[in-house]
């Protein structure tokens, strides 16, 4: 009996792990092909080639960056708070992978092309877990990225560095008001919390149809949540160099760039499970195609947006999440609600 | 309100570009011909007879604003000419690191025996290789007579 409840629980574990270990170096993996098609794509924008020297179509190229970046000499500044300045990177970097332990991949019984698969007899469900509040957990990981961005700043004593740190903190918080409120329609129209639930909701048309207005205005939170162009004035080079990166160098500045990336990869995830219907569509394609195919065209939206937006001035910023997107993201809860509650009735 | 407007007519002006042409020249691989007058590398030229066309003068030398043209001059053996005229330059040396192609050099020549060729291709991988003497400034046979359409300056 304890040597059954022991074997079992081991294996639960092993698979656990394995699958914790396959998904992680999968993000890892893809986060290459969303630098080289970010990298490509903006210089199609531009009307250039973007890079083409490292391998077919420069596909290698973020393979020959990483190798650089790790080669490069790793500098302390003298005067910076030695513990926190190397903590930071890792906060970054963990907090941006660890959301995707709720992100469904796929659907519960894994299939590949119509066929069901499983491993010892156990159905491979395509996520880590399923827990009922998926979407209030991989909100609440996610907006730890603020301590990274923050202590960074802080730690790297410079003021670069410290008024980077400083915009990043205001400008998420203020942000994540709205890229909450935007989900709340969608969690009122799956009746769930779970991510799972709320694909499986939307397996007759996508909350994008119900809910575009909360779409757009997470679009837009989503955007300004991972610091990127138009709202990337925590990096702004103009004004503060690298922003809270100022001082960082090698594998550190790596680890934030990845985080960096994580994110977009993140949001633009959430979005998937949550507005384009997850991996719900067709059965000539398998349900992670679907997912993919869905998450790149999130992906496009993003480099379109950096490609074609100057940045915003730091007032247009606060007046635009506080007065114009908040007040935007009640209307539509109430609005929502209004609906359900008529249909319903 | 008419940021909207604003935002999706850039949108839309950004993503018909998406679909344009890239102007990227490949440039190692493929190149843009420059004009045959554009100022590029220096060629000291040679006549029919294979002799030198330059007669050590030293006007180039005197005209160059940034001093970087070496020029000794010494008699013609007349049994052993290497020049039609009395002299001859024994040593010509340019330092292409001084150069600046302003093509005063090319316009003081009273034979025609330097010009600027439209080869813009002046990569080396050591410095002493910018320093350049005589052989490696003197056309190769197959071009030594033809000035046609190179910069020769306002004659």
């Amino acid at each position: 009996m304890l040597q059954s409840i022991f074997n079992d629980t081991f294996l639960y574990l092993a698979f656990i792990a394995v699958k914790v270990g396959v998904t992680i170096s999968g993000v890892m993996f893809s986060l290459f092909f969303v630098m080289w098609f970010e990298r490509k794509l903006i210089g199609h924008f531009q009307v250039r080639l973007g890079p083409m020297r490292v391998g077919p179509h420069g596909i290698l190229q973020p393979i020959a960056d990483g190798i650089k970046v790790f080669l490069k000499e790793d500098l302390i500044p003298a005067n910076a708070h030695k513990f926190l300045f190397i903590l930071s990177p890792f906060i970054a970097l963990f907090t941006a992978i660890i959301p995707f332990a709720v992100i469904p991949f796929g659907p519960q019984i894994g299939s590949w092309f119509g066929k069901p698969i499983s491993i010892f007899g156990h159905p491979i469900n395509w996520y880590i877990t399923d827990i009922n509040i998926g979407i209030l957990y991989a909100f609440a990981v996610s907006s730890l990225t603020v301590y990274a961005l923050v202590l960074a700043g802080w730690s790297s004593n410079s003021k670069y560095s410290l008024l980077g740190g400083l915009r990043s903190a205001a400008q998420m918080i203020s942000y994540e008001l709205s890229m909450g409120l935007a989900v709340v329609g969608v969690v009122m129209l799956s009746q769930s919390l779970s991510l799972v639930k709320m694909v499986e909701a939307q397996s007759q048309f996508p909350f994008i149809i119900m809910q575009p207005i909360g779409f757009i205005i997470y679009l837009i939170a989503a955007v300004a949540e991972t610091n990127r162009a138009p709202f990337d004035l925590p990096e702004a080079e103009s004004e503060l160099v690298a922003g809270y990166g100022t001082e960082y160098s090698s594998m550190k500045f790596a680890m934030f760039y990845i985080a960096e990336y994580t994110n977009i990869v993140t949001v633009s995830a959430l979005a998937t499970t949550m507005f384009l219907g997850g991996w719900i569509g067709p059965s000539w394609l398998p349900p992670i195609v679907w997912f993919s195919i869905k998450m790149m065209v999130f992906l496009f939206l993003y480099v379109w947006l950096r490609a074609t937006l100057p940045r915003f001035r730091y007032d247009q910023l606060m007046q635009f999440g506080w007065k114009v997107l908040l007040p935007i993201a009640i209307g539509n809860i109430f609005i929502t609600g209004f609906v359900i509650a008529i249909i319903n009735k | 309100m008419m940021m909207i407007f604003a935002i999706i007519k850039g949108l839309w002006t950004t993503f018909i570009h998406l679909f344009r042409k890239p102007i990227t020249v490949q440039y190692p691989k493929e190149t843009i011909p420059p004009s045959p007058r554009s100022r590029g590398r220096h060629r000291l030229r040679l006549d029919k007879n294979g002799l030198e066309l330059c007669i050590g003068c030293e006007l180039c030398a005197g005209v160059c604003p940034s001093k970087c043209i070496y020029i000794e001059a010494e008699e013609n053996d007349p049994n052993d000419r290497k020049s039609e005229g009395e002299r001859y330059a024994k040593v010509y040396r340019i330092d292409m690191y001084r150069c600046i192609f302003c093509g005063y050099c090319v316009e003081a020549c009273p034979t025609d025996a330097l010009i600027l060729s439209a080869n813009y291709d002046l990569t080396v991988d050591s410095r002493r290789k910018f320093v350049w003497n005589k052989e490696d400034l003197v056309d190769p046979p197959e071009t030594r007579t033809d000035i046609e359409g190179y910069y020769i300056g306002w004659k």
